[in-house]
């Protein structure tokens, strides 16, 4: 069990998203970062879809009310265990009556907190996460609170073993982490209504830089910077919205989508963001910089294979390293 | 029938069934999600249907953009294939007007009508769902009489309760959740339209037909109280 002292800004439980049911309206939800998400997962020997808790910026206080090994991957929030800093993208043992703290954050936004034996919450719709907005998933349909206690899985006698061996060593996991940084430069694919844009919007967008405004949250990031505008004024069909979509309302001013928006929008889309840069957008704070770059398709599609074989490749040294 | 495909970012692909809503394009969007739906090919993930578009979303690590484009033009092929299933009928019963409809009287007076002469023709229209979207269980329906069309609010209300029936423009449609919003609310159903518990979370789906009735406000009381709502 875990013993939520202090909520934190945000603290939610997060999987991979609920798939399968967007076709009825349901909000997919998930990891802002699912590279952080499921690193954090494989440290600590979970399925990477088991859930995490998605921290952001101020973190929460959590005392161990049971021995656990834990990982905390993302953003930098400055964590301490009792008071001791300790490291992120690796595995950590933790004792039973220890407090886990964050302090200031230093790069990125979102931190993702791994349970060995994961977080046991109902899945509603095959998901674990939570969608504040309905109140559904997760922990109650809501962000933790002090004084919540989280049940968390068992995990089997040899996988302590194997667990503790990880955290003991020094090892170097070679995870191919994301660069996270306050002025990105994130990989951007022309969207689907890229052509309806004047070119002054078109060329703007590629070499001018936004900043993330404070209307901004899961479901999306109001950027500010050049005004983008369509050649003549259209009305679109609503269709589907996809993860990292940015599409410009009249304004001019361009969202990006995230884990939480809506299934379908009306806004013409001048771009998506290539999957593999996610993160670098979704670790973004208010006030940050982001500029992008064109990328084809193909590239996209071949940098999201290099990055499904690199974890592949450390889910594999993971295993290893823990039979060993 | 002609289709046309472009991707949606690096994990979906767009099916382009026509540029207008039109009952042939909902057609045809119902037929691929269920030829999609009766034979999953290994890549998909999930759909996302709309009015003249289905977006096809797909894992790249087992194909890419141009062997999805590839196989599903092979399986629509076969979108020559009638659909069997007969249209749902769905009723909704609402309790117009008061604090439920607080808009009524702005939808009657913007008409020339009386505030019962926009339920009667409220009532009384043969709507459809086009699609399902935007929030969960959000049904987007079309069907409704111009008679009582009515703008959007200058300032959209920050709240709306679930299970709001409202109008924009040439629009009905109700609320499944809580939300902010700009239509003018002219009442309410006892039926959740939300059913996260459910294996189809949503009591509405793109293909159905819907008849709205009236009710007075001690049906709606009574409705919520013996549970309808659960399991009407």
């Amino acid at each position: 069990m875990l013993k939520i002292i202090k909520g934190g800004l945000q603290t939610t439980v997060q999987d991979l998203g609920r798939t399968g049911f967007q076709k009825y309206g349901v909000i997919a939800s998930g990891a802002m970062d699912p590279f952080a998400h499921r690193t954090a997962n494989l440290l600590v020997g979970n399925a990477e879809q088991e859930a995490t808790l998605e921290i952001a910026l101020a973190g929460p206080a959590i005392e161990f009310q049971e021995p656990a090994f834990i990982a905390i991957c993302g953003a930098d929030l400055s964590p301490t265990i009792d008071g001791v800093s300790v490291k992120r993208w690796r595995t950590l043992s933790v004792n039973k009556g220890s407090v886990l703290k964050f302090g200031a954050p230093r790069t990125g936004c979102r931190a993702y907190i791994a349970i060995a034996g994961g977080i046991s919450v109902a899945p509603i719709m095959n998901s674990k996460s939570t969608y504040l907005r309905a109140g559904i998933g997760g922990f109650h349909g809501r962000a933790l609170d002090a004084g919540d206690e989280l049940p968390i899985g068992r995990i089997a006698d040899e996988a302590i073993e194997a667990l503790r061996k990880a955290s003991d060593q020094e090892v170097d996991w070679q995870i191919p982490a994301p660069r996270y940084s306050a002025e990105p430069i994130v990989r951007l694919m022309r969207g689907r209504q890229f052509d309806l844009f004047n070119s002054t919007s078109q060329q703007r967008l590629f070499t001018e830089a936004f900043s993330v405004s404070t209307d901004s949250d899961r479901m999306g990031y109001r950027l500010e910077g050049p005004q983008l505008s369509l050649t003549e004024p259209k009305e679109l069909i609503s269709e589907a919205v996809a993860f990292g979509s940015i599409q410009v309302p009249a304004d001019g001013n361009p969202i990006i989508l995230l884990a939480d928006r809506q299934t379908t929008g009306g806004y013409p889309k001048i771009g998506q963001i290539a999957s593999v840069d996610l993160p670098l957008a979704t670790q973004l704070k208010p006030g940050d910089r982001i500029r992008f770059k064109e990328i084809t398709l193909e590239e996209a599609q071949t940098l999201f294979i290099e990055q499904e074989q690199q974890i592949r490749q450390l889910k594999v040294g993971i295993r290893l390293k823990m039979e060993e | 029938m002609g289709f046309s495909f472009s991707p949606l970012g690096d994990q979906a692909i767009v099916v382009e069934v026509g540029s207008e809503i039109k009952d042939t394009a909902q057609k045809d969007v119902r037929t691929i999600s269920a030829l999609l739906e009766a034979s999953p090919p290994p890549w998909l993930i999930e759909t996302i249907p709309a009015f003249t578009t289905v977006a096809v979303f797909y894992d790249p690590a087992k194909a890419l953009y141009g062997t999805v484009k590839q196989e599903l033009e092979e399986l629509l092929r076969q979108t020559s294939v009638e659909l069997t299933a007969a249209a749902r009928t769905i009723e909704i019963p609402v309790c117009y007007g008061g604090e439920f409809g607080p808009d009524l009287e702005f939808v009657a007076e913007h008409n020339g009508l009386t505030p019962q002469q926009v339920i009667d023709i409220h009532t009384g229209g043969e709507y459809s769902v086009y699609m399902i979207g935007f929030a969960p269980g959000f049904p987007f329906i079309g069907g409704m009489s111009e008679k009582i069309a009515a703008p959007r609010r200058d300032s959209p209300r920050l709240r709306i309760p679930e299970r709001t029936v409202g109008i924009a423009g040439m629009q009905t449609g109700v609320y499944p959740i809580e939300t902010p919003g700009g239509w003018q609310l002219i009442g309410r159903t006892p039926l959740r339209l939300f059913r996260p518990e459910e294996e189809i979370p949503s009591l509405l789906r793109a293909g159905d037909k819907i008849v709205f009735t009236q009710i007075t406000k001690s049906e709606y009381a009574s409705w919520k109280e013996d549970g309808h709502a659960e399991d009407h």
